[in-house]
């Protein structure tokens, strides 16, 4: 759509088309199917050849003389067979039920697991000279317990007076997810794991997913609609909602 | 993964449902140009990106896209999408598998294409066709000022 909009306006344009059904009914002047993942229209990570090819692909469509054009990408993107395998220490419940001022083991737990990622994620962000945390705002040191003080039921203080709670939640959300994610990936033989398998992870065997989905029901039950409704589609994919609804 | 049979049952059934309000246009708009290596070239994204210190997207009306400066540091984007499905490990781990700068960087220097744009564009998802037009329109007016031929659209 942006495509014949912008091209009408006089601007050559080329799309990638991730779901051919629809560039098929919008018939843009130029689009390139591909088979990857959604979410990655170049293909794979840390593969430069493999996305120049795509580029190359997409690029070559403005040599055509007409259109509209719509040309699938030959290649399917390098299959990523890698599993995610994290020792972690069990949570010490006794122990976390003596300490008064730590007595909720989940909230120990959450802790312990995002403490134990730090190294990981530091040298996640150390080899990639960057990170994707940080669209919230909050400081990785504040941003478990910003989290989790949802699960409580009474709402935290926004700590950002430009966009409202609900927002700061979700982005708090997105980057809980980016930390475990670059850290894990950045632990020996775990860059190899596919999108899926990543996301399965986060959300059926870290505390950090427990803790998220606990505050997605609690947050979906808020009185505040802005809230339910950012808690009910925009906080947890569709299927790891409906597979822990039961 | 984006063959349709590799989707899961409720990603299929949300593909066909959108492909029902997928807009159609009777126009078939066609813009040539020079040779690729003497392309200047631009990316629109709709995955919802911006600098990290720029307005996070949100579902209001009348704020359209945000402006990426040519000379962007990967560590200088962040992603504000409210997709929960949409997925994001890609793009953790390397900008390029969402927005190439780095790929059209080297194709520069390389001659494949002319030049890269001094501005790209991020829209943070599709908008209703109704409601496009105009922010779209000031998008491919400011493109022709920075005398660019060839936009590459990367969806989220």
């Amino acid at each position: 759509m942006l495509g014949h909009f912008i091209e009408e306006e006089g601007v050559p344009t080329a799309s990638i088309s991730l779901i051919r059904l629809h560039t098929e009914i919008i018939k843009p002047p130029r689009a390139l199917w591909v088979p990857f993942e959604l979410g990655r229209p170049l293909g794979p990570p840390d593969d430069a050849d493999f996305q120049k090819g795509v580029l190359l692909a997409l690029m070559g469509m403005f040599e055509a003389p007409d259109g509209p054009r719509l040309e699938d990408y030959p290649e399917d993107e390098p299959e990523m067979t890698g599993e995610i395998t994290v020792l972690t220490c069990p949570v010490d419940f006794a122990q976390a039920a003596v300490d008064p001022g730590e007595a909720d083991p989940l909230q120990v737990a959450f802790r312990r697991e995002m403490t134990a990622m730090r190294p990981w994620y530091d040298m996640a962000v150390a080899g990639r000279r960057r990170t994707t945390v940080g669209v919230s705002g909050i400081d990785l040191e504040a941003l478990g317990d910003f989290l989790y003080a949802f699960l409580g039921g009474t709402e935290p203080e926004n700590p950002r007076d430009d966009i409202p709670l609900a927002y700061t939640l979700k982005f708090a959300v997105e980057d809980l997810q980016s930390y475990y994610i670059e850290g894990v990936t950045a632990q020996p033989g775990q860059g190899g794991a596919s999108g899926q398998v990543l996301t399965d992870w986060f959300w059926d065997e870290t505390v950090a997913g427990k803790v998220l989905l606990a505050a997605k029901k609690v947050c979906q039950a808020s009185k505040d609609e802005g809230m339910s409704q950012m808690a009910a589609h925009f906080l947890v994919p569709m299927e790891v909602a409906h597979r822990n609804e039961n | 993964m984006v063959r349709l049979e590799k989707l899961s049952e409720a990603e299929r059934d949300i593909t066909q449902r959108m492909a029902q309000i997928c807009p159609s246009f009777e126009t078939r708009p066609w813009v040539g140009g020079p040779p690729l290596s003497r392309r200047r070239v631009a990316i629109i994204t709709t995955a919802g990106l911006h600098t990290r210190h720029d307005r996070p997207f949100q579902l209001v009306q009348d704020d359209y896209y945000r402006v990426i400066p040519g000379d962007v540091q990967s560590n200088d984007l962040v992603m504000s999408h409210l997709s929960s499905g949409m997925d994001r490990t890609g793009y953790q781990r390397d900008w390029n598998c969402v927005f190439p700068l780095d790929r059209l960087r080297e194709m520069a220097q390389e001659g494949i294409i002319g030049s890269v744009a001094d501005f790209h564009y991020s829209y943070n998802s599709s908008r209703a066709k109704e409601d496009s037009t105009e922010p779209i329109q000031e998008v491919a007016g400011m493109l022709k000022k920075d005398n660019v031929n060839a936009v590459l659209l990367f969806p989220s």
